[in-house]
């Protein structure tokens, strides 16, 4: 388990590898099978998740501890983090349209499907059940993103090896990604051994 | 706007089971149905807070739909949404704290779970209350099915019996841990895949 004690280097590689959030976690699996059909899809969506995960936690931060809290407004903890991750979403398209236009040809298309992505609402859960300081937090956000990215950009490759594989029909499409994935998930259980965490 | 009259009811009803199945045919809503699907009693769980939000929130936006502007149709939605799921948050934190705790960050997630926006987005903004209620409950059934499906497989193998029975004296540890998620829910697609092109060249032979 995470908490506020450990070390920010820990905190990064438990939310990276052993508590991956696609193969241990369970969480966002959706983008996991619908985009990792192309490698140019999941790098996109990486990065995008990357962005949008950081600047949420950097945002759902001081919303809870500074407004929420203090207003006694806990209770609206779910709608106030969904809102606000769907401000940041619109204000940053706005933002990368103007200024970063290289930016926004790479992950812009990726942008509104981050609204619905759990991970993101995940990760602002998290940080607060874990109970971690602000900077702390962005390690975690750093950490669960940087473990998203490599989840999908690595099924992502195997996949496109699968589809010139011959794959029994019955098992064609969806249940062969369901496979592969168990099999990744078990390679990533290794390392809960490995740091014992 | 109201399509109703040419469908029977039982159609709204078995929509969500079988042809429009959340879990197996559209592939959506799979966060929780692999991560809780570790003991029976944790799917009954879910598929209970699921129930709640999915049948409210359908009946909810049928019945505002007539003074819902469709640009503003998807923050309304959330929000909608967002209100039930905290009940069913708080409600579970209150009755039952250990499965409260056992579902942990999944039963916030349920906001953004696919299945509840998708119905309300597909069938209950354009359909009366009576057919997304019948609609939510069919929705339910269906996910209550897989995920309970995949929790008595998962159990069974990975427990060794189901609560405290024991029966196998050497349990696959894999199935409950998450790999076996993966696996149970593969093979589950693969059978019904099986299944289905069977059906097919069977009626074609005839």
């Amino acid at each position: 388990m995470i908490e506020n004690g450990m070390s920010p280097f820990l905190i990064f590689l438990s939310a990276c590898l052993v508590n991956n959030i696609l193969l241990i976690r369970f969480i966002a699996l959706c983008s996991f099978f619908g985009l990792s059909t192309s490698l140019k899809d999941s790098i996109g969506m990486g990065i995008a998740v990357t962005f949008v995960a950081v600047m949420a936690a950097a945002v759902a931060y001081p919303v809870y501890y500074y407004l929420l809290i203090p207003l006694k407004l806990v209770v609206l903890r779910t709608m106030a983090f969904i809102l606000t991750i769907a401000t940041l979403v619109q204000l940053e398209e706005m933002f990368i349209k103007k200024y970063l236009p290289p930016l926004y040809r790479a992950m812009g298309i990726y942008l509104p499907l981050i609204t619905t992505n759990c991970a993101i609402l995940a990760i602002t859960f998290l940080i607060i059940d874990y109970q971690l300081n602000f900077f702390k937090s962005m390690v975690y956000a750093f950490g669960v993103s940087g473990g998203y990215c490599l989840a999908i950009i690595l099924f992502a490759t195997i996949r496109e090896r699968i589809l010139l594989a011959p794959v029994p029909k019955s098992l064609e499409g969806a249940p062969i990604a369901f496979f592969t994935a168990s099999l990744m998930s078990l390679a990533f259980l290794g390392f809960k051994g490995l740091f014992g965490l | 706007m109201n399509n109703s009259n040419k469908r029977s009811w039982r159609d709204d009803f078995a929509f969500g089971i079988l042809k429009g199945n959340p879990v197996l045919v559209l592939m959506i809503g799979l966060c929780p149905t692999l991560a809780v699907s570790v003991t029976l009693f944790n799917a009954v769980g879910m598929s209970i807070a699921v129930a709640f939000v999915l049948i409210g929130s359908n009946l909810m936006v049928s019945a505002i739909r007539k003074f819902t502007p469709s640009e503003l149709r998807i923050p309304i939605f959330i929000i909608v949404i967002c209100t039930f799921v905290t009940i069913a948050d708080y409600l579970l934190k209150a009755y039952s704290p250990t499965l409260s705790q056992k579902l942990g960050v999944f039963v916030p997630l349920i906001v953004v779970n696919c299945i509840i926006i998708g119905r309300a987005e597909a069938f209950a903004y354009t359909n009366t209350v009576f057919s997304s209620l019948l609609d939510g409950i069919g929705g339910s059934i269906g996910f209550f099915l897989v995920i309970s499906v995949i929790a008595l497989i998962r159990e069974f193998f990975g427990n060794g019996g189901i609560g405290e029975k024991i029966i196998l004296n050497k349990p696959a540890l894999i199935m409950i841990l998450p790999p076996g998620g993966f696996i149970t829910i593969g093979t589950l697609m693969g059978l019904m895949n099986y299944w289905n092109r069977r059906k097919k060249t069977r009626m074609s032979t005839n």
